[in-house]
């Protein structure tokens, strides 16, 4: 039982205090619901239609059968290297997000638990960081990769961003009241390392904001456009955003195909979002009241 | 929390891990001491030293060293980057060009960050209520922000395009004609903005209502009970008590916003994107730092110096923001 889920309890114990809600409450939010998700049902829509359904009018609200068409020129496109974005994106983003949750976790565990001078000023200068439109930076920065041969390589769009200040933050928040100071000095007396109660101790009881955090961390990175639109500049090493614009950027526009390109780059992240969108949701409210 | 502390073998490195250091309270000069004195004092700052590492060399430096750069004719191709003191600074603005691209990026940052904020605070409000089905409604609000902003902007482009954008035939159903929203700035700015609204509202509703849920419950029963209506009770009690978390989000949205880059550049696929149009109807400023910086300029000098004009101009619409916000807020708490 998390700290998140007790908290929830506690609210729904108390929500006999809330404002009720109308019908009208449902109807706008119903209608909210139906905005939001209408752009991605209808993504899917046109990756199962033919290039021709969207001259049709009215415009098809329907799936059809041309997905496995569709999907045949997608894979077959010159230009777009679909299947090498896709295979990038997933290389990029995981390794980003192990190591986010693995530094994140470990420095927040140092912020929220160990005693060491500077503690607190060196906390305020992480979160002024948060602060800093750092990709105002891109020119040196891509001058740097070309300094380091990186340009076009995968590790320019990972090494970059292997720990946040951002995630650092909120393990820092979580860690400082989900692990006590007892198990943590128990465990030294026990003849515990510090890493060792790193590992044993604290990153389980950090288990379910690391997890939100990791889930944050990967979407996040394989929606990632402009660093490696920047800086990955070899047509045939994308991620699979830069595949998209390179389907979107031709001439000639085959909306179906684009729209199966699309619809396959969200997929992952739309699964994730229905398995875990109750825990997504619970870290980016956590986040905010303590931010 | 029952959690039995096993001694396993030793994952990690092999000199945290190797034993128990024992420690009896007795200054031990031993080996084994020392190593454990140092994981008292100095290990926490090897743990937190990859933050601090990594932002000094991928964002500090680079951040620093682009004001650098800016005074320098710093072409790509050329041989030596001469310096040129304030130059760049003095040809930008007298860049026609580059005027129009801050009125544009200061256009679309209005058009969208005002009603999105509006809006997401009326969701939140809607939200926290006592529904049915809460969690199905936050995903609901919450899933736009998942997609990509390439994958938004290529759904948008198409939903907003002339012939057969879906956009355009509602309006037909209701007897106004196509519009080419390409074409002029406002409407360019008015499909970017939905765009960005679209993407961004539902998650800044989260936001609103994580700190709506913190208010306490006993203010609002006060105020029923001194006979105030929701209304007045959203007006007086929600929205002044929610000020400080409306200023973070302004001041988010403003560095996010005032950087848009991605939703212009696809919206104007195939007509010469990164000039966000034949008549650079929707190119924004860092869009006009990449057309400088790299193809077809290659002028980092310049490109900088676009840079850094955006960098001042985040600082000072951040705190008008953040002055009129203060000011605002402080209305409804002077009244009572």
């Amino acid at each position: 039982m998390t700290i998140l889920q007790m908290r929830g309890r506690a609210r729904a114990g108390a929500s006999g205090h809330l404002w009720g809600a109308s019908r009208l409450t449902y109807a706008a939010l119903a209608a909210t619901a139906v905005l939001s998700v209408f752009p991605i049902y209808w993504m899917f829509v046109v990756a199962t239609r033919s290039s021709d359904a969207m001259g049709q009018v009215p415009p098809p609200v329907t799936p059809g059968g041309n997905f496995p068409a569709n999907l045949d020129r997608l894979l077959g496109n010159a230009d777009a290297h679909f299947m090498t974005g896709m295979l990038n994106s997933a290389i990029v983003a995981g390794a980003v997000t192990v190591s986010v949750v693995f530094f994140s976790s470990l420095a927040g565990f140092a912020f929220a638990k160990l005693r060491f001078r500077g503690r607190n000023a060196l906390l305020l200068v992480i979160i002024a960081t948060m602060m800093v439109p750092t990709q105002l930076g891109v020119i040196p920065l891509y001058m740097l990769m070309s300094e380091l041969n990186w340009n076009d390589h995968l590790q320019a769009v990972i090494i970059p961003f292997l720990v946040t200040g951002f995630g650092v933050f909120m393990m820092r928040q979580y860690a400082s009241q989900a692990v006590s100071n007892e198990l943590i000095e128990a465990a030294r007396i026990d003849g515990c390392s510090t890493l060792r109660i790193y590992w044993n101790v604290v990153l389980p009881a950090l288990r379910p904001a690391a997890a939100v955090l990791g889930l944050l961390t990967f979407m996040t990175t394989w929606n990632d456009f402009l660093w490696p639109y920047a800086v990955l500049n070899d047509p045939e090493n994308p991620t699979v955003q830069l595949s998209l614009r390179a389907l979107s950027n031709g001439y000639y526009q085959d909306m179906s195909q684009i729209f199966t390109g699309t619809a396959i780059a969200t997929l992952p992240l739309l699964l994730v979002f229905i398995v875990f969108g109750r825990q997504i949701i619970g870290g980016i409210m956590e986040g905010a009241v303590k931010a | 929390m029952s959690l039995h502390l096993e001694v396993g073998p030793p994952r990690e490195g092999s000199r945290a891990g190797s034993g128990p250091a024992r420690q009896h309270g007795r200054p031990d000069r031993s080996p084994r001491a020392w190593l454990s004195r140092f994981d008292l004092l100095l290990s926490p700052y090897f743990y937190i030293a990859p933050f601090f590492v990594l932002f000094a060399i991928f964002g500090a430096y680079p951040l620093g060293y682009t004001l650098w750069v800016s005074l320098h004719d710093w072409d790509l191709l050329a041989e030596e980057q001469p310096f040129v003191g304030l130059d760049n600074y003095t040809r930008l603005l007298g860049d026609a060009d580059f005027w129009n691209s801050v009125v544009n990026t200061l256009g679309i940052f209005a058009l969208s960050t005002v009603p999105q904020l509006l809006l997401a605070l009326w969701l939140a409000h809607l939200l926290n209520r006592r529904l049915r089905a809460r969690t199905l409604f936050r995903m609901g609000v919450l899933i736009p922000n998942i997609t990509s902003t390439a994958a938004v902007a290529i759904v948008f482009g198409q939903l907003f395009s002339r012939e057969f954008g879906m956009i355009n035939w509602l309006l037909d159903l209701v007897g106004v004609d196509g519009i080419d929203w390409k074409a002029s700035k406002l409407t360019a700015w008015i499909a970017v903005s939905t765009m960005v609204d679209w993407r961004w509202t539902g998650y800044n509703a989260l936001i609103f209502l994580a700190a709506m849920q913190a208010i306490p419950r006993d203010l609002y029963e006060a105020a029923a009970i001194d006979g105030a209506r929701q209304a007045r009770q959203f007006w007086s009690i929600t929205v002044p008590l929610l000020k400080p978390t409306i200023i973070f989000c302004v001041i988010v949205s403003t560095i996010g916003g005032l950087q848009l880059f991605t939703e212009p550049l696809l919206f104007n696929s195939g007509t010469n994107p990164i000039r966000g149009g034949p008549m650079r109807e929707s190119q924004t400023m860092t869009m006009y730092m990449f057309e400088n910086a790299f193809a077809p300029n290659f002028n980092f000098g310049y490109g900088s110096a676009v840079a850094w004009m955006l960098f001042a101009l985040i600082v000072v619409v951040a705190l008008i923001n953040v002055l009129i916000i203060r000011r605002l807020g402080n209305d409804p708490g002077g009244r009572q």
